[in-house]
C-alpha cells in the first residue's frame, strides 16, 4: 500500500517535472534551442510571485494572473534583444550566452532576495486532500498534473490548429522560406520564447508552493526537466508528459527506499533510459 | 616557384625563446615570492590548466561540458582515498588520479556522447551531479560533510613548511606545464589537425575519413584524466575536501568557462591570457563576491555576441598573432594579381 | 517616363569573398513575363534570392515601383507584394499540402487566388492535401510551391527553375498552366535552364553569363546563335 501511495506520488510529481520540460521542449522544437537558464527562469516566476504576493496580498495562484504576462514580455524581451543574435550554425553562443545568464539570474536573485529559503503560501490548499479509497491524495498535487495534461493538450493543440502554431512549425522547418511567407523570424522566435516562459511561469508557481526555494534551486530543475525530455523522446511533448511521470516515479520510489537517494535515483533511472533508449521512449525529431 | 609550409612565425619563435628564462623563473619562485603570492601563483597555475583544458574540449572537439566539476572532485576525492585509506604515498597517488580519471571517463563518454550539442552539456551536468551525490554517501571519506588531509600525508610531502609550499607550488606549476604541452603537442599532431578540421566543419572532416566518434572519445578522455589531477592538486592545496566543494559546478566550471570566453575560445593563448585577465581583476577588485560574478557572466555575454573570438581572437585576427607555432602557413605563392 | 514595376540597377551580390553579380541591370514592366536563362551558376538563383530579400544587397539596386528595397528583409519584401517559387520547391515538411498552401496566404492580401482556386488550377491536390506534402512527386510538388507563391496574391512571382528535375509530360502540364496564371495582370519572372519553354512563354528575355547580364532581347524575335553565344560567353 505504501508502494502504492509513493507510485502515486510519484504521477503526480510527474506533473510538475512535465511543467518543467514542457516550454524546455517548446523552445526546442520551434529554435532548436537549449536554454541554459531555463531552471533559474522557473525559479525566478516564483520570486516574481513572491514580490506580487508581498506587495498585493495576492495568493500565489491569483498572483498567477500578473505572473504569466510578466514572464511572457520577459522571454520576448530576452529573446529579441539578446536571443535572437546567437542563432546560427554554431552551438557555441546559445549555450554560452544562456549559461551567462543563468549565472547572471542566479546571483541577481541572491543580491536580490538573500540566500534564505523561500515559500509561497497558497493557504489551507496547500495541505487540503482528498480520498480514494485507501490513498489521500493532495488536491494540489492533482491540481499541477492536471494543469500540466492541460498545458500540453493547448500547446499541441496550439502547434496544429492555429496560424501561429503553423508559423511555428514553418519557421523550425525552413526559416528562410518561412520569410519569404512574410513571417517575420525575429519576431516568431520571440513569440515561441514568450510563450514558453508563460508555461514557465506556472512551473514556477507550482514549485514554490510545493516546496522551498532559493536562488540556487534553478540547477535542479534545469535537471529535472531535461531529464523528462530525454526520457520522453525529443519532439514530443506528450513523451516529455511521460517522462516526466517516470522520473517522479523512480525518484518517489528512491526515497522510499532512502530519503537520500531521491535524486539520485532519478538520474540513475534517466542514464539506464540514455544507455538502452538514446533516442527517449517516444522520439519525434532528432537532436 | 617553390612552396614551403612552416608553422614558425618570428613572434612564435621570439616567444619560445622567451619562455626559457620566464620557465626557469618561476621554478625559482620559491626563493623570491612571498608565501602568499606563492599560493597565489599555485592557484593561477591550476584555473590556468582547468581553462586550457577545457578550451580543448569546448574549442576544439566541440564538446561543451559543464560538467567538468566531476573530475575535478572525482581527482580530489581519489587522491584522498589513496592517500589516507590505501597508505599510498601522494607522489605515487598523483599519477594514478590521471588513470583512474581517464579509466572512468571512458564509459561516462559512451554515455554521455549519445546526446548533442546544448542537450550533451546537461548531460555532463547530471554526470557531475551523480559523482557528487555518490561521494556523499561514502562515510569513509567524510559523507556530506567531508573530511580533511591527515597531517602524516601532508608532511610526507618534504620536511618544513616552507619546503611543503615550494613543493606544492612545483606540482602547481608542473602540471600546468604538463597540461600545456600535451595539448601543444596534441594539436600540432595528426589527430590535432583533425580536431581543428571537427571544430571547422565535422561535415566535411567527416567526409574526409576522420573518426569523429574516436577522435572526441580521446580527447574527452585525456582531458579528464588531467582534470583529475589538477582536482588532486586543488585539494592537496586546499587540506579539506566536502562534496560541494569538490563538485562546485560554480567554481570548477562558471570561473573557467568565463575565462575561456573572455580570453578567446579555440585558440590555445585564449585561455592562458584568460586566466592573467581574470586573476587581476579578482586581486584588484576588491571582494565584490555575487556581484562580481554577474560582471562576469554579462562580461562574457557580451563578448560572446560582439567579439565571440574573445580576446585573444581579436589580437589575432587584427595582427595575426600566434605565440604557439600551431597553424601551418604556405609560404612561397606569388602575390595575387589586382 | 513611367518607373518599370521592378528593376535592377547595377546590382552586386556576394556570397561571403565570392562575387556571385556583377552589376545587374533589369527591368519588368508590369503585367509581362521576362524569362532570365544562363547556364548553371550564371547566377540567375543568386539574383531571385536577392530581389526577394533572402540577400541583403545596397538599397537602390533593387526598386520596386521606384522605390528602394535592396537592403529590405525577406518578410518586408513579401509585405510588398512579391512572391518567390524557389530553387528545389522547398515546401514546409511538418506542414501537409494543404497547410503549406493556407501559409502561403499567410499575409492576407486581397487578389483573385485563394484555395479553391489553387485547387482548380491543379486538381490532384485537392485530392492529397491532408498529405505530408514531402510525400508527393516531384512534379506535385512543384504545383504546391507555385500555388503557394500565389496565394500571396502577389503583384509580381518569380519562379526559379520550375523544370528542375521533372520529367518532360509533367514540365509540359506546368507550361501549359502558366498562361492561366500568368494572365490577369500578374507579372512575372522566369528563371529557366530549358531554353525553349523560356522563350515560349516570355515576351522578353535576359540571358546571365557568368554574373553578367550578357544578351537582353524580345523573346519571339532575338536570334538562335545570339543566345548561344550570350549563354556560353563565346
Amino acid at each position: 500500500m505504501d508502494w502504492l501511495n509513493a507510485l502515486l506520488q510519484g504521477t503526480l510529481l510527474g506533473g510538475l517535472y512535465a511543467l518543467f520540460a514542457a516550454g524546455l521542449s517548446l523552445i526546442f522544437g520551434v529554435m532548436r534551442l537549449v536554454n541554459i537558464a531555463h531552471g533559474d527562469l522557473i525559479v525566478l516566476s516564483a520570486y516574481i510571485a513572491l514580490s506580487f504576493g508581498v506587495s498585493l496580498g495576492l495568493n500565489p495562484l491569483a498572483a498567477l494572473l500578473l505572473v504569466v504576462p510578466t514572464m511572457a514580455l520577459i522571454g520576448y524581451a530576452l529573446q529579441r534583444l539578446i536571443l535572437n543574435r546567437t542563432m546560427g550554425e554554431d552551438i557555441l553562443p546559445p549555450l554560452l550566452v544562456t549559461f551567462g545568464l543563468s549565472v547572471i539570474l542566479q546571483n541577481a536573485l541572491l543580491m536580490g532576495y538573500s540566500a534564505d529559503p523561500q515559500n509561497l503560501q497558497a493557504g489551507a490548499i496547500e495541505t487540503a486532500s482528498v480520498n480514494l479509497g485507501p490513498l489521500a491524495v493532495g488536491v494540489m498535487p492533482v491540481m499541477v498534473f492536471v494543469t500540466a495534461i492541460g498545458v500540453i493538450a493547448a500547446l499541441q493543440w496550439m502547434f496544429y490548429h492555429t496560424a501561429l502554431g503553423r508559423a511555428f512549425r514553418a519557421t523550425s522547418d525552413r526559416q528562410d522560406v518561412a520569410q519569404l511567407m512574410g513571417l517575420n523570424r525575429a519576431h516568431v522566435f520571440g513569440l515561441a520564447m514568450a510563450l514558453s516562459l508563460a508555461v514557465t511561469a506556472l512551473a514556477g508557481v507550482f514549485l514554490g508552493i510545493r516546496t522551498a526555494f532559493d536562488p540556487a534551486a534553478g540547477g535542479a530543475r534545469l535537471i529535472f526537466g531535461f531529464e523528462a525530455v530525454i526520457i520522453g523522446g525529443l519532439g514530443n511533448l506528450w513523451g516529455t508528459l511521460a517522462g516526466g511521470v517516470i522520473l517522479g516515479v523512480a525518484q518517489t520510489l528512491g526515497a522510499k527506499i532512502d530519503p537520500g537517494y531521491q535524486i539520485l535515483a532519478g538520474h540513475i533511472v534517466f542514464l539506464i533510459i540514455l544507455a538502452l533508449r538514446p533516442r527517449g521512449l517516444f522520439p519525434r525529431i532528432d537532436g | 616557384m617553390t612552396l614551403t609550409v612552416t608553422r614558425r612565425t618570428r613572434l612564435s619563435t621570439a616567444w619560445l625563446i622567451l619562455l626559457v628564462p620566464i620557465v626557469l623563473l618561476l621554478i625559482a619562485a620559491p626563493w623570491w615570492a612571498g608565501r602568499a603570492d606563492l599560493r597565489l601563483m599555485g592557484e593561477i597555475a591550476l584555473y590556468m590548466s582547468l581553462a586550457v583544458l577545457w578550451n580543448l574540449l569546448a574549442g576544439y572537439a566541440g564538446l561543451v561540458s559543464v560538467g567538468q566539476q566531476a573530475y575535478v572532485g572525482f581527482g580530489g576525492y581519489l587522491f584522498f582515498a589513496l592517500t589516507m585509506l590505501a597508505g599510498l604515498h601522494p607522489y605515487a597517488a598523483l599519477p594514478l588520479v590521471v588513470l583512474a580519471g581517464a579509466v572512468i571517463s571512458a564509459p561516462v563518454a559512451v554515455l554521455i556522447f549519445r546526446l548533442r550539442g546544448a542537450y550533451f552539456a546537461i548531460g555532463t551536468w547530471v554526470v557531475a551531479e551523480v559523482f557528487r551525490l555518490s561521494f556523499a554517501q561514502i562515510s569513509s571519506l567524510g559523507g556530506g560533510s567531508g573530511t580533511s588531509l591527515s597531517p602524516d600525508i601532508v608532511r610526507s610531502l618534504a620536511d618544513g613548511r616552507d619546503a611543503r609550499e615550494a613543493v606544492a607550488w612545483w606540482l602547481a606549476l608542473g602540471a600546468a606545464a604538463l597540461v600545456i604541452g600535451a595539448v601543444v603537442w596534441l594539436l600540432r599532431s595528426r589527430q590535432g589537425v583533425a580536431l581543428t578540421a571537427i571544430r571547422d566543419n565535422e561535415l566535411a572532416a567527416r567526409s574526409l575519413g576522420i573518426d569523429i566518434w574516436r577522435t572526441k572519445f580521446t580527447v574527452y578522455v585525456v582531458v579528464s584524466g588531467l582534470t583529475a589531477l589538477i582536482g588532486a592538486l586543488i585539494f592537496l592545496q586546499k587540506l579539506r575536501i566536502s562534496p560541494d566543494a569538490a563538485f562546485s559546478a560554480n567554481d570548477w566550471t562558471a570561473f573557467v568557462i568565463f575565462i575561456v570566453v573572455i580570453g578567446g575560445i579555440g585558440t590555445l593563448e585564449g585561455p592562458i591570457l584568460g586566466t592573467l585577465v581574470f586573476f587581476a581583476l579578482r586581486e584588484t577588485l576588491a571582494d565584490l563576491g555575487t556581484f562580481y560574478l554577474i560582471a562576469l557572466g554579462a562580461v562574457a555575454i557580451i563578448i560572446m555576441l560582439f567579439a565571440p573570438r574573445g580576446l585573444w581572437g581579436f589580437l589575432r585576427d587584427r595582427w595575426g598573432l600566434e605565440l604557439f607555432p600551431l597553424s601551418r602557413r604556405v609560404s612561397g605563392l606569388a602575390k595575387k594579381e589586382a | 517616363m513611367p518607373d518599370a514595376l521592378m528593376s535592377l540597377q547595377a546590382l552586386n551580390a556576394h556570397y561571403g569573398d565570392f562575387q556571385a553579380l556583377y552589376g545587374v541591370n533589369l527591368t519588368v514592366e508590369p503585367g509581362e513575363v521576362v524569362a532570365v536563362i544562363g547556364a548553371n551558376g550564371a547566377g540567375k538563383t543568386t539574383m531571385l534570392r536577392s530581389i526577394a530579400g533572402l540577400l541583403r544587397n545596397a538599397p537602390e539596386a533593387i526598386r520596386w515601383k521606384g522605390q528602394p528595397i535592396g537592403a529590405l528583409r525577406a518578410d518586408q519584401v513579401a509585405a510588398l507584394g512579391i512572391a518567390l517559387v524557389p530553387e528545389g520547391r522547398l515546401l514546409f515538411p511538418s506542414l501537409s499540402v494543404e497547410e503549406n498552401l493556407v501559409i502561403g496566404g499567410q499575409l492576407g492580401r486581397k487578389g483573385p487566388w485563394s484555395l479553391q482556386r489553387v485547387y482548380d488550377l491543379f486538381p490532384i491536390l485537392k485530392e492529397r492535401r491532408n498529405q505530408q506534402s514531402t510525400s508527393l512527386s516531384g512534379g506535385q510538388q512543384q504545383m504546391v510551391a507555385i500555388g503557394r507563391a500565389l496565394m500571396a496574391n502577389p503583384e509580381l512571382v518569380l519562379m526559379d527553375e520550375i523544370s528542375l528535375g521533372l520529367a518532360p509530360v509533367i514540365i509540359r502540364q506546368i507550361y501549359e498552366a502558366l498562361p492561366g496564371i500568368v494572365g490577369e495582370g500578374l507579372t512575372a519572372v522566369i528563371v529557366e535552364q530549358d531554353i525553349a519553354k523560356a522563350l515560349s512563354v516570355s515576351q522578353r528575355v535576359y540571358c546571365l553569363q557568368e554574373g553578367r547580364v550578357s544578351l537582353e532581347g524580345q523573346s519571339q524575335t532575338v536570334p538562335r546563335e545570339e543566345i548561344t553565344r550570350a549563354y556560353f560567353g563565346v
